[in-house]
């Protein structure tokens, strides 16, 4: 008889296979970052062939392992930035939620940080912070921890209102233990989902600044470097230098993608047991 | 023990009139008083007075004539829900929820009829009246000197109410609580209360 799988499984199934391919992305990318940089002048400009599958560049480097490199970067990248920007997200929401004062100031910020369209704020911190990794890194937390940061809030406030929670400190329940029993397997798929969800985003937004010269230093084999060279090479008929790196990041992103929509169906009650 | 709620007034916003206006009420320990009263009259928010949940506009409420506020640890006075499905934490087995309550005797997991298997199950895989006994179960903690049940049976059937009761009661009796049972079923009142009064 043939084993068969129940929709939970398939997705747990699918999310491996997804972190799989982006860890084997990000691990191959290091190892072939020396690749990435090696330049062979008798190999230039050549369309992609078996030995070259994504071709080579004007300076005969391998465009694949530029991509697998550059991809890694923005993996790590994106890694970081979410990390933070989620932690960020948890300790204002939480904040919020509990005191009054705070929520009127968090509010505050996330208005303001919402009502500047993203891209120029980055634009701005990226600048402000001297471009470079620390400038993408700061500019894509700063812009990055406001939707999940209201999420958050609004969470806990209503949990905060839940019958169960009030019973349970009419019950005695120290609010140590109420937040631990309680708030904490509220809260924890939430964040989870949020924090994977920011990943396509970050890189997204890394890429982009990167694209337009306020991210990453040219030199750096990023998407970004990648794609706004390539861009001056396309009315020259090299189609290769931009298409295939541009896939790859639209493939990344939307597995990142998938993956946050299966962390957030296997948390979810509500399609827990479909 | 004696729950005193004393010249109370509630009113769920301030720009519309109050839901309770200068209502006094009393409960001791080994007496069962009904109240009953037409929709929307207010018995469950004086539920949730007297119980704690919500302040009084105005208006105290007294446990042995201290504030019931002043009570730390595991309140004496308990109320028990009328739709148990939200004071139950959907991410919560049920053996933890009942944990919470304090320790509870087999005796009385038997008599409420709850299935040894049930502890082990999540909230949304009992239905209310199940979740009802476990409610029950966890109001009736070693602290609770004094239970306020809101429509506790409405949703059940009859001998399921008649089962329910029936526990309370020999509990309520063998510990000399006291009870507040709100009810729209005069002929439960009548059989349940030593006195019933109308809101």
């Amino acid at each position: 008889m043939k084993y068969r799988y129940n929709r939970r499984k398939r997705t747990f199934l699918l999310l491996l296979l997804c972190v799989a391919l982006l860890a084997a992305v990000a691990v191959s990318g290091v190892l072939l970052a020396q690749d990435a940089a090696r330049t062979d002048f008798s190999i230039k400009n050549q369309m992609p062939s078996r030995a070259h599958l994504f071709g080579t560049d004007w300076m005969g480097r391998d465009m694949l392992s530029r991509t697998l490199t550059g991809l890694s970067m923005s993996i790590r990248i994106g890694l970081a930035t979410a990390v933070v920007s989620a932690v960020v997200s948890l300790l204002l929401g939480s904040a919020a939620a509990l005191s009054r004062r705070a929520d009127h100031i968090v509010t505050y910020c996330i208005d303001l940080v919402m009502g500047v369209p993203h891209i120029l704020l980055l634009i701005l911190v990226s600048l402000a912070c001297g471009k470079g990794l620390t400038g993408v890194v700061v500019g894509v937390t700063l812009t990055h921890w406001t939707s999940l940061a209201r999420v958050l809030r609004g969470e806990i406030l209503q949990l905060r209102s839940a019958p169960y929670i009030q019973v349970a400190a009419k019950l005695g329940q120290s609010k140590w233990a109420i937040a631990r029993r309680h708030l904490l397997p509220h809260l924890l798929p939430q964040f989870l989902t949020g924090l994977v969800l920011q990943f396509p985003h970050a890189i997204l937004h890394e890429s982009s600044l990167t694209f337009l010269g306020f991210g990453l230093s040219p030199e750096q084999p990023a998407i970004g470097n990648i794609l706004s060279e390539g861009m001056s090479y396309l009315t020259t008929g090299k189609w290769w230098l931009a298409l295939f790196p541009g896939l790859a990041l639209v493939i990344t992103v939307a597995l990142f993608a998938a993956l946050g929509e299966g962390v957030r169906r296997l948390l979810d009650p509500a399609t827990a047991h479909e | 023990m004696k729950l005193e709620g004393n010249n109370l007034t509630f009113r769920y916003r301030k720009d519309r009139k109050p839901v309770l206006e200068g209502v006094s009420i009393s409960v001791e320990s080994g007496e069962r008083l009904g109240l009953v009263g037409p929709s929307g009259r207010g018995k469950t928010t004086l539920c949730r007075l007297l119980a704690g949940y919500e302040k009084p506009t105005s208006g105290e409420v007294l446990l042995d004539g201290k504030p019931l506020s002043a009570w730390k640890g595991p309140c004496p006075v308990q109320l028990l829900w009328q739709n148990p499905e939200t004071a139950v934490d959907p991410r919560m087995k049920m053996e933890q929820v009942l944990a919470e309550g304090g320790p509870v005797a087999p005796s009385l997991l038997e008599a409420l009829g709850i299935q040894p298997d049930w502890l082990t199950r999540w909230p949304g895989e009992l239905s209310g009246g199940e979740l009802q006994r476990f409610c029950i179960a966890r109001a009736l903690g070693p602290a609770t000197q004094i239970l306020l049940c809101d429509e506790m049976s409405a949703m059940l059937d009859y001998i399921t109410q008649a089962q329910l009761w029936r526990v309370v009661l020999d509990e309520a009796k063998r510990r000399n609580l006291g009870l507040l049972v709100v009810s729209h079923a005069g002929k439960l009142l009548q059989q349940v209360c030593t006195r019933t009064i109308a809101l």
